[in-house]
């Protein structure tokens, strides 16, 4: 099958177009986060600084409490991911093996929870736990986002474990090994490198959180980046662009960073959590 | 043995195996405990109780007790304009997304097929959108749009359109601009989605096609569609159902504004629940979110399965 070259050239310019979509406001970001106050109110603004300096980085760490609140993050997102993994593992396992009542509903409950808008979950979650004096605590946003993570790591983790071939552990089993035997060492070495792309993702997932962590969370030395990086923006719409735009950046990097990582197990996951035999 | 039991294979049962295609035995209940609490006390159950707050009068720092109301709160709300109004702008906000986002994924997802040169580039690209926090999605197209210092207005005066606009404080401007940053957000999950669902189109058909002299959209009409039709409709209305319920993206680029042309139906919820602590009526609201998004899905899913059946 030949492509002719006005077809070929055509494809390039189209996929030129699209890499122009994808990264300029990413560029432009990047852009800003460097320039000097003189530069950003220009009102001829140029892609690259024409003095690039870091003192956006300096304002921005004094402005707001940034590494306070990336320490929020790092707690939520580490407690959340690990949790959900700890606790989906099993249930996941059960869900791809079995192919009785509890797997359809299993699996039914991860479609519905894609439905849910937030807003019905968020009020009674804040009714409950404010009387467990859970608000305004990072546990709290932890629990929050271990059920707000299950459904996809349950999806994801299902896949992965039908990717193990049943026979090994059936081969096992008539070598005269116990459940808990075949589950340590036939089943979990092989499912390991699923459920850390599994991790990674719930971690980038709740790093990026902000809705649970805006309701949830009440005061300044609680709350996450993102709930954070919204203070950069006054009461009137009016932002210091320069820290701002730092902040925003360095926000994003670590979760850049573990996609970038998972990127192709995620993609995997999610196909074969697709698949049902 | 339950376990190790793959009910699906014929004669391969385990010693001591179980029922074939039959429910978990004990063990596999023990499994599924440590996930089975969570989700029932902070999701079934807040659901519930969520659908039982929209008959109540709850609100936030009140002293006497809630009391039940029946369908007031429903009542009130059909004759609440700036609900409807919402919510409409909700539904404009979601196809708005959901269609040029599906079209441009497709357009990408084909040429990411194709083997071409920079496809890592735009693979690497992709993983900007996808990971980057909702937050900072909103903040970079502030960004972009800002009046004085945005590169979009910076641009235009370049190429000499005009002046430039205040995008995101415009009346006319401030719905399409953020829908503009929904499908740039959105884009390269559904990418994904179709591209592995491309991957799946049975290369031979293709070529044969092509040898019986079908062109470019031929081929794609009677071979790729067909096979990648499921996989275009199950994201299709995932995207719509979350494009529907977004929230932080607006929140951040326009709080709402200007005059509420951008109050999508759950920034609406949000203000009535946490701002002006009315958590029975934000319950209702939610109620009828999803119980209409609901009939529409539905609708929409059952015309497109059976117009598959057609073809």
């Amino acid at each position: 099958m030949r492509t002719s070259t006005a077809a070929r050239a055509g494809q390039y310019v189209a996929l030129l177009a699209y890499l122009v979509f994808l990264a300029f406001p990413f560029l432009w970001l990047i852009s800003t986060a460097f320039k000097p106050p003189r530069e950003l109110g220009s009102l001829h603004p140029t892609w690259i600084p024409e003095h690039p300096t870091l003192d956006n980085f300096r304002q921005a760490f004094d402005e707001q409490p940034l590494l306070h609140a990336a320490l929020n993050s790092l707690l939520a997102a580490v407690g959340a991911a690990v949790i959900a993994v700890l606790i989906a593992t099993p249930t996941a396992y059960v869900m791809a093996r079995y192919r009785g009542r509890f797997a359809k509903a299993a699996t039914g409950w991860v479609v519905v929870s894609q439905a849910f808008p937030f807003v019905l979950l968020i009020i009674p979650l804040f009714l409950v736990l404010k009387n467990l004096r859970l608000i305004n605590s990072v546990p709290g946003l932890v629990m929050v986002y271990v059920v707000w993570s299950l459904p996809f790591a349950l999806w994801m983790l299902a896949g992965y474990v039908r990717a193990v071939p049943a026979e090994l552990e059936e081969a096992a089993a008539v070598d005269g090994a116990g459940r808990l035997r075949i589950l340590v060492s036939v089943t979990a070495p092989l499912l390991a490198p699923g459920i850390v792309a599994t991790a990674l993702f719930a971690f980038v997932t709740a790093w990026n959180e902000f809705f649970f962590a805006l309701v949830l969370l009440k005061t300044p030395e609680k709350q996450t980046l993102p709930v954070i990086l919204t203070h950069f923006i006054g009461a009137e719409g009016v932002a210091d662009l320069g820290p701002l735009a730092a902040a925003a950046f360095l926000a994003t990097l670590p979760s850049l960073l573990v996609f970038a990582l998972i990127q192709r197990r995620i993609t995997g996951g999610m196909l074969a959590g697709a698949v049902k035999s | 043995m339950t376990l190790v039991t793959d009910p699906r294979g014929p004669a391969r049962r385990a010693p001591g195996g179980g029922r074939p295609g039959g429910g978990a035995g004990h063990g596999a209940w023990f499994l599924v405990l440590p996930a089975l609490i969570p989700i029932l006390v902070l999701s079934v159950g807040p659901l519930l109780y969520g659908i039982l707050l929209a008959f109540t009068d709850a609100q936030s720092g009140r002293t006497e007790p809630t009391r039940w109301i029946g369908t007031l709160n429903f009542q009130d709300l059909l004759h609440d304009t700036l609900f409807w109004e919402s919510f409409r702008i909700g539904l404009v906000w979601a196809a708005g997304v959901t269609v040029p986002q599906f079209l441009l994924a497709l357009g990408l997802a084909l040429l990411l097929n194709q083997n071409l040169r920079l496809r890592w580039l735009a693979r690497a690209l992709a993983i900007i959108p996808w990971a980057m926090p909702e937050v900072v999605v909103g903040i970079m197209w502030r960004l972009v749009y800002n009046a004085d210092a945005g590169i979009l207005n910076e641009t235009l005066r370049d190429l000499g359109l005009g002046n430039g606009h205040d995008w995101l404080s415009g009346l006319a401007t401030a719905l399409p601009a953020v829908i503009v940053v929904g499908v740039w957000a959105g884009m390269p999950q559904t990418t994904v989605a179709l591209l592995a669902g491309l991957q799946n189109t049975p290369r031979e058909l293709h070529e044969a096609a092509a040898v019986d002299g079908a062109g470019a959209w031929r081929r794609f009409r009677t071979v790729t569609w067909p096979a990648l039709r499921p996989v275009a409709l199950a994201i299709t209305a995932l995207n719509l159902i979350w494009n529907f319920n977004s929230f932080a993206l607006v929140y951040v680029l326009t709080s709402g504004g200007p005059g509420g042309r951008t109050r999508l139906p759950m920034l609406f919820a949000y203000e009535e629940a946490f701002r002006y602590g009315q958590f029975g009526y934000a319950a209702a609201m939610g109620c009828v979110m999803v119980a209409l998004i609901s009939v529409l899905l539905a609708v929409f899913l059952a015309g497109r399965l059976r117009g598959g059946d057609e073809a």
